[in-house]
């Protein structure tokens, strides 16, 4: 049996929260009627009272995940370097406010702070010491287009390896393997104007992972693409597909994964991202964590229909389910063979 | 991520006495993901039928007093909660042109993790009854 866990992002439910149909609860209680137990919290996004939680207030969001037999397995830390107009924060100033996250991520009883993949990995060096003292992993985000193998990411790599801490590693965002162009992408830009033969040029050419400078050239140049379309082309920029073969390579690293993903179809697969791939490489690793869902679709088709991020979840997991026991299957037989 | 939602049309009033207005209110919520400092919120651009309106006749209240914008650029221990609704107010005299117009608003943030500003703009056609 694997030991990959399966939890849920409330930044999956941004819409509903945004529009006030669906408060926090709401959300865990979703995720638990469908066996995502482990939830990651974005406190700037569903504590209102972030920073300055009481002791209280900290108790009443622990109960109210245990009452849904779910458990908080990640906290989302944000830093504000850009707070003041006229200046960025100093070293000194960017260090206490990570602190002040990591000891408000280890009251709630959070081992997996998600650190925003901009911050520098020195900074994350001194904050170290607080959190092995606070027993909270932090996992720079490896978001698109960044990837497993980005020289930025391996500094942070470089600096856990240089401190010898289990404290400071990486935490991926499954963007980073887009396999196939995503069609809510496509459509999106059809709406807006996009002519279906540039934008299949467009698809084609990320299917044959053409380096995106030649197919933005070729579309805004050759092809005088309007706004829609040179728009469109540029998205490639964001849309690496790196090799989930090397997760294992990484996998020491880190311990909660961002399950992005922008739309599920109605037969539960997923048009674009690598899962079946990444799954099989977290198995036969004997990757042990929890697989977070992250919609991020919502943006993509609100202008044409109201959002269902309950459905679309749910039909995340039921392709986890099902590709988790397709891997454990194949190397069980791989092992017995 | 949630631009279209940011003017609530059915929000706007004119303020001051109703034979002669001073101004006019609007209803709206920050165009992001997560909540954020008041500081970070470096502008909120009001135009009518395309024309702007000056920067100093607006002002913000997020139900925890007034702030101009200038105000707003201090603010550094207010918060602009995710979802929640705020008023902006426009001083001008007559409140909101008879009859309908295009109301548009955008939102300027300072995000730290971003190399660039981040806008969201929103256009609604609003008459003021």
């Amino acid at each position: 049996m694997s030991k990959i866990k399966r939890g849920v992002s409330l930044y999956s439910f941004q819409e509903e929260m945004f529009l006030g149909q669906m408060s926090v609860e709401d959300c865990v209680s979703f995720a638990a009627s469908i066996g995502a137990t482990g939830i990651e919290v974005l406190p700037e996004q569903n504590m209102p009272s972030f920073p300055h939680l009481s002791d209280a207030e900290v108790e009443e969001w622990k109960a109210m995940v245990a009452r849904h037999g779910c458990h908080f397995t990640a906290y989302d830390m944000f830093l504000d370097t850009k707070l003041r107009k006229d200046r960025l924060m100093s070293d000194d100033e960017q260090v206490e406010s990570i602190v002040r996250d990591l000891k408000l991520c280890n009251r709630l009883g959070i081992r997996n702070m998600r650190v925003l993949v901009f911050v520098r990995p020195d900074i994350l060096g001194r904050c170290v010491p607080y959190a092995e003292e606070l027993d909270v992993h932090m996992g720079v985000e490896v978001h698109a287009p960044w990837h497993l193998e980005h020289a930025w990411i391996l500094r942070t790599i470089d600096e856990a390896d240089r401190l010898g801490t289990k404290h400071l590693g990486i935490l991926p965002d499954m963007g980073i393997f887009m396999k196939h162009y995503p069609p809510a992408f496509r459509a999106r830009f059809e709406r807006q104007g996009a002519r279906p033969e540039v934008t299949r040029f467009i698809v084609d050419q990320h299917e044959q992972k053409i380096m995106a400078e030649y197919t933005i050239y070729e579309v805004a140049v050759k092809m005088q693409g309007n706004k829609a379309e040179v728009a469109m082309a540029e998205t490639l920029r964001h849309a690496p597909y790196a090799n989930p073969k090397r997760l294992p390579d990484y996998a020491p690293y880190f311990h909660h994964i961002q399950a992005k993903f922008y739309e599920m179809n109605e037969d539960c697969t997923d048009p674009s991202i690598a899962y079946e791939d990444v799954i099989d490489a977290l198995v036969g690793c004997g990757w042990e964590g929890t697989l977070s869902s992250e919609y991020e679709g919502n943006r993509w088709v609100q202008d044409v229909q109201n959002i269902d991020s309950r459905e679309q979840v749910r039909r995340q997991h039921v392709m986890f389910e099902r590709l988790i026991a397709k891997a454990e299957a194949r190397h069980a037989a791989k092992d017995a063979a | 991520m949630f631009d279209k939602y940011i003017i609530d049309a059915a929000s706007v009033r004119n303020t001051g006495p109703s034979d002669a207005p001073t101004g006019f209110s609007f209803e709206t919520k920050l165009g992001y993901y997560r909540g954020i400092g008041l500081s970070m919120v470096e502008d909120l651009a009001v135009s009518i039928d395309g024309e702007a309106l000056p920067r100093a006749v607006i002002s913000f209240d997020d139900g925890h007093g007034a702030l101009s914008l200038d105000e707003m650029e201090t603010a550094y221990d207010r918060r602009w909660l995710f979802g929640a609704v705020a008023t902006i107010t426009v001083a001008r005299p007559g409140g909101f042109p008879a009859g309908e117009h295009k109301l548009a608003l955008q939102q300027r943030l300072r995000v730290s993790y971003l190399p660039f500003p981040a806008f969201n703009n929103d256009e609604k056609t609003v008459k003021v009854a």
